[in-house]
């Protein structure tokens, strides 16, 4: 198992190029091309941003203004969100890879956690306009812990995406078992909803089970709240947890690897 | 120094039957999610194969669809993995196994190159310093900015054979892919074998092409049913291979024997029970059978059986060289076609007849002992007739007979038509009906390889 750990490290290269194809191939043929990455986020946001300020007004103050407040968990939930939906049919619509070339498997779902992780780095410089536009600055000492949280994410979402790649290859439901799920999981997790609201403080014992409640809280308190980042110590041990996690999907993922060129 | 060593090696794939229709649901409510995920059924698609392909050696691996050649290929390349036993490759490997596996249609044909010379182990660096011979190679230099989706499917291969061959492999995996792409790709491809051989590189051919096993292989290797049948010298290899696949053949075109004289027989019993009730109802008329009719139209001729059967033919066989039964015969071989018979009654008055046709229905050869001037006497009981050729030189094909027993008027005592098949083969291709004996003579300054 390590040494196909380290063998991945080898094929850096190789997840390279893929991601960039991935990337390219996406956006080839649409006119407005690459700028789809900026515009996907932006509509979901006007749609957010007039159904929670004009109809259904989001009062809490501290999360205002609000539709910033939002752009802060939605990034990085879409991220994962779509980083698990692709990954999960991954091996099935690279077959042909793993049955005719020889090719390190895991290479597909990681693929396409971090093909979305540019985009979710493009998103980015939405969220930075927004934060001009309002003139909500975020803390600088707080900003340092960005690229944790960010790495956090990237461990939570590949072991994810390693597990459900691998399963679908056996259980072609998980696709769409998924999709339910994480319309579940979305609304669980405080993203267009505030943590420190006291409707969630009731629950907080199960919001805290939910792994993704600390990456958006964490990322609220980074790009939103003033003050330090408090919960730097829940991001730490996600950190933690997700490497175990990663460990035990690459586990799982490997056990099944010669399954797959025969079920897929 | 071997290349490539399969040591008593095994692959059990597995068959996880019933899952298909298993869901995760079921799958978690009957708690046999692992229980799922284990085989419940096994299919050994090789079993204890061991061979070694010594370094700059081209070896050739033939056998039947389904033979298991195919997994060999992948187990070398390292897709699969063996079940039991151990697979050691020196190397660097390339697998042609399916060209252009993993091209994305989208995007252009330049980046294609890159990724999936990347993919093969090639770094970018190299692939940067390929890039030119590989296009030349697949002789795509005005396409290579089009999306690999505009290609046609022969563009197609001929990128991802480039790319494939340039990844400058010290083994070469073959399989079969020689069977698709035009005549001048074949050639720029065998070239190009030609000079990995001559680099002393390894390559291993998975393929159905006999002729090119033994034109260009050092040694071959016969599998069968998953099993190592003979390997070495691959004419021997072959000619084993082809033997049993006669063998084969054989047997199918006895089976089909079988049927033919059956199905005949059920329809010729049918035709009389209709024409007795019709006798019946119609009063007894002059109607002598169902008289074969004088000028048979080769083209409608089916095949079928009918005659009174006061003499009857029990049974036709085809006898080879060495007097066995046999329905796969070599141009050329000695053949004897025998017929046991059954006269209820002596009789004086009988023609035994024969005739040969090709696939298109064309009569080959036909005779009887009338048109031989030859008298007859007496036939009673049970006899045997045969008709022994010394050298039946018919071309390369599925051969149909007719046998009969008439009276010297035509009337039928047994007529089979068209139910017994045999096999012509030749391992030359020459075309018409019939191959003369003979021999090529050359004068003068006319040279040719032997």
């Amino acid at each position: 198992m390590f040494s196909n750990l380290a063998n991945l490290f080898r094929y850096r290269g190789l997840i390279q190029s893929l991601v960039a194809r991935e990337l390219k191939a996406r956006y080839r043929g649409s006119v407005l091309g690459f700028f789809w990455s900026f515009i996907n986020p932006l509509l979901l946001l006007s749609i957010y941003t007039f159904v929670f300020t004009t109809i259904l007004p989001n009062q809490n103050k501290i999360a205002q203004p609000y539709a910033l407040f939002m752009f802060c968990g939605i990034l990085p939930w879409n991220w994962f969100a779509t980083s698990l939906l692709e990954a999960s049919n991954a091996l099935v619509a690279g077959g042909n890879l793993i049955k005719k070339v020889l090719f390190p498997a895991e290479i597909l779902p990681l693929v396409n956690v971090l093909a979305n992780m540019v985009h979710f780095f493009l998103g980015l410089t939405i969220l930075a306009a927004f934060v001009i536009a309002y003139r909500h600055w975020p803390d600088p000492a707080g900003l340092a812990w960005f690229p944790v949280a960010v790495l956090v994410q990237l461990i939570f979402t590949a072991a994810l995406a390693l597990f459900f790649s691998a399963l679908t290859v056996h259980f072609r439901d998980i696709r769409d078992l998924l999709s339910n799920l994480l319309m579940f999981w979305f609304f669980a997790t405080p993203i267009i909803y505030p943590w420190l609201d006291s409707n969630v403080i009731a629950y907080r014992r199960l919001f805290d089970l939910n792994p993704f409640t600390h990456l958006a809280v964490s990322y609220q308190e980074i790009l939103f709240f003033p003050g330090s980042v408090g919960h730097w110590k829940w991001l730490v041990a996600l950190g933690g947890v997700s490497v175990v996690l990663f460990l035990g999907a690459y586990w799982f993922f490997d056990r099944l690897r010669d399954s797959f060129a025969e079920a897929v | 120094m071997n290349a490539i060593e399969l040591t008593n090696v095994s692959k059990i794939y597995r068959r996880y039957s019933g899952r298909q229709f298993s869901t995760l649901k079921s799958a978690l409510l009957q708690r046999s999610l692992l229980q799922n995920l284990r085989p419940n059924e096994v299919f050994p698609a090789l079993t204890d194969v061991s061979f070694a392909v010594r370094r700059g050696v081209t070896y050739g691996v033939i056998g039947k669809n389904g033979s298991g050649k195919s997994t060999a290929l992948k187990l070398v390349a390292g897709i699969t993995k063996p079940t039991t036993g151990t697979v050691k490759v020196e190397g660097r490997i390339s697998a042609l196994i399916e060209l252009g596996a993993g091209f994305h249609p989208e995007i252009s044909g330049r980046e294609n190159v890159f990724i999936n010379g990347i993919m093969l182990g090639l770094t970018k660096r190299e692939v940067q310093e390929r890039f030119d011979e590989i296009v030349d190679f697949a002789e795509l230099r005005e396409f290579i900015d089009a999306p690999v989706k505009t290609y046609s499917s022969g563009m197609y291969m001929r990128l991802g054979f480039a790319v494939a061959i340039h990844v400058n492999p010290d083994v070469l995996l073959v399989d079969e892919v020689l069977a698709v792409g035009d005549e001048g790709f074949t050639h720029k491809c065998l070239d190009k074998f030609g000079e990995f051989r001559r680099r002393g590189k390894t390559i291993l051919l998975v393929t159905h092409s006999l002729p090119l096993v033994e034109r260009f292989c050092d040694e071959a290797l016969w599998l069968d049913q998953g099993h190592a049948m003979t390997h070495g010298d691959p004419k021997r290899v072959v000619d084993a291979y082809l033997t049993k696949v006669e063998e084969g053949e054989s047997e199918l075109l006895a089976t089909s024997k079988a049927r033919a004289v059956e199905d005949a027989d059920r329809d010729g019993q049918e035709r009389q029970e209709r024409q007795e009730r019709q006798e019946g109802q119609e009063g007894q008329e002059g109607n002598d059978g169902q008289q074969a009719p004088s000028s048979p139209d080769q083209s409608r001729r089916v095949e079928g059986r009918w005659g009174s059967r006061e003499v009857e033919i029990v049974d036709v066989t085809f006898f080879d060289k060495d007097n066995q039964p046999s329905f796969v015969f070599h141009t050329g071989d000695p053949v004897s076609i025998r017929l046991k018979l059954h006269a209820a009654h002596p009789t004086d008055d009988f023609v035994f007849g024969i005739a040969i046709f090709n696939p298109d229905g064309v009569c080959c050869y036909g005779t009887n002992t009338e048109r031989e001037d030859m008298e007859p006497v007496r036939l009673a009981g049970d006899a045997e007739v045969t008709f022994a050729i010394d050298s039946l030189a018919l071309v390369d094909g599925t051969y149909k007979v007719d046998v009969a027993v008439h009276k010297r008027d035509g009337f039928p005592y047994d007529y089979h038509r068209l139910l017994y098949t045999f096999r012509m083969k030749s391992r030359s291709r020459d075309v018409g009906i019939y191959r003369p004996h003979h021999e090529w003579r050359f004068s003068g300054d006319v040279q040719f390889k032997s």
